[in-house]
């Protein structure tokens, strides 16, 4: 099958970019959407050519490396498909394919579709993560969680940071993305003994980078690779909230006692 | 930084105080609109109705004067939050997709400003009767309505006005469902449903008001 790609060529995070027409007609329906530019790439590089630069590791859906916008959709659109895990068959003979990197002024272009999207990493870091202490693993008995807080806590946790969210939203609101950490961690007893703070420090990490605000489009619901519901992002709203109430230390505050129940 | 202007500093601070202002805003619109629909019971009923409106006009103040603040804050942090988004995506898409979004959501941005300026002209209209000298008596609530909904030019601008009020509405109260955090596996579909029925139920029913002047089956 044959197509024809308008590629974003950029040559370095202060380079003009640009678009730039290829023909591939090596494209075959059962290889991944990757697979397709690596045998574009492997031609360019024959011809003496840069090859198109694109992240990616696992190429399984699993890591949130891949990535690019295929004909104003993130992943390509299909529900649930990371682009490593979409495959040509979805496309026919003859298509005309536009491929840019996310859009957002928080995820600078590095080179061509690759972006740098260490702001979510800044956004992890003031807030995404649980404070216990190391050692053996606890009984797990000690700590119960019911079980429809356990399958929606790891719903949330799905996310693989991919940006997808970002790249759909109009806004360019990374709302899904910080309120997947919050909601995931918040709905676990690890994870509720630091939710005032957390919510608080990753709110105002946020409000840091250039992200743009939630009116509650759900582009980014749809665009998500992994499904993350917008619940998520009602949670953390709530939480934000709370975390503000009269009585609440001053700040988000700081640590609070573990209640263990007791081990039968 | 104290404790209120931290909340506020966030984009999620100012969608909440959005939220709580537009949940004003809207019970403000839904009083109103129900007892504008006593034009359908009578003359008499309608300006009884005004006058027992004006008559604490401490408690009328009060009112005026939350309204007023809500609707101040709302648009205010709307600016804010429409200037930060815009600044986020410095280059566009060179091929667009509208991902899940309706046509209400990416309106917001014009029926505010629509609304906005009705409230405007509205005021001018038929509290300080600025638009029609001459149609307008002070107090007399139904002759006034009556009168310039007859002028098909002032009956358009009211439905116009409304339609967007419809759509803001709809997509203001959905939003503020997720804004407050009012989410549950259970209702979560039931919201738009019923932000939907509501922002119809509210324009229908005002626009229900000039269509029936100007159609003869109220004078
Ligand atoms: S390469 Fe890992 S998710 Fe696509």
């Amino acid at each position: 099958m044959k197509l024809t790609l308008h590629i974003w060529r950029q040559n370095g995070p202060n380079a003009k970019g640009r678009f730039v027409t290829y023909t591939h007609d090596k494209v075959n329906e059962h290889m991944s959407f990757l697979e397709m530019l690596d045998v574009l790439n492997q031609e360019l590089i024959e011809r003496g050519e840069e090859p198109v630069a694109f992240e990616h590791d696992c190429r399984e859906g699993v890591c949130g490396m891949c990535g690019f916008v295929i004909n104003g959709l993130p992943h390509g659109g299909r529900k649930g498909t990371t682009t490593c895990q979409l495959h040509m068959r979805h496309f026919s003979d003859g298509d005309e394919l536009t491929l840019e990197p996310w859009r957002s002024a928080a995820f600078p272009v590095l080179r061509d579709l690759v972006v740098d999207r260490s702001s979510f990493d800044r956004i992890i870091q003031a807030g995404g993560f649980i404070s216990v202490h190391t050692g053996a693993p606890p009984d797990a008995s000690t700590l119960l969680v019911p079980k429809d807080d356990a399958e929606l806590a790891m719903d949330y946790a799905e996310c693989i940071g991919c940006g997808a969210c970002v790249a759909a939203c109009p806004n360019g609101a990374a709302m899904l993305f910080m309120s997947a950490k919050i909601a995931h961690l918040g709905m676990l007893p690890q994870g509720k003994i630091e939710a005032d703070r957390r919510v608080r420090a990753m709110a105002e990490a946020m409000e840091k980078e250039a992200f743009g605000s939630c009116t509650n489009y759900t582009s980014c619901e749809a665009a998500c690779p992994k499904e993350i519901s917008i619940s998520a992002i009602a949670r953390m709203n709530a939480d934000y909230r709370r975390a503000f109430l009269p009585g609440k230390p001053v700040g988000g505050g700081k640590l609070e006692k573990v209640k263990l129940l007791p081990a039968t | 930084m104290s404790e209120s202007s931290s909340f506020y500093s966030s984009s999620v601070g100012k969608k909440i105080l959005m939220a709580v202002t537009g949940m004003i805003l809207f019970f403000f619109v839904l009083f109103h609109m129900a007892g504008n629909l006593q034009i359908f019971i009578g003359q008499v009923e309608l300006d009884r109705y005004s006058r027992f409106l004006h008559s604490v006009p401490e408690i009328l103040w009060l009112v005026r004067i939350a309204v007023i603040f809500s609707f101040l804050v709302h648009i205010i942090a709307a600016v804010q939050v429409w200037l930060q988004s815009r600044r986020a995506r410095p280059i566009k898409y060179k091929v667009r997709a509208n991902l899940a979004t309706d046509v209400a959501a990416r309106t917001m941005v014009w029926t505010g400003p629509i609304i906005l300026l009705f409230v405007i002209y509205h005021l001018l209209h038929l509290t300080y009767g600025a638009i029609y000298p001459s149609l307008f008596e002070e107090g007399q609530v139904y002759h006034n309505l009556i009168a310039s909904f007859q002028l098909w030019p002032i009956a358009i601008v009211y439905i116009i006005a409304n339609l967007g009020l419809g759509f803001h509405l709809y997509h203001g109260l959905w939003s503020l469902t997720q804004t407050l955090g009012w989410t549950h596996p259970r209702f979560d579909s039931f919201r738009r449903v019923a932000a939907a029925v509501i922002g119809i139920g509210i324009a229908a029913a005002n626009i229900a008001i000039p269509v029936s002047v100007l159609a003869g089956w109220v004078s």
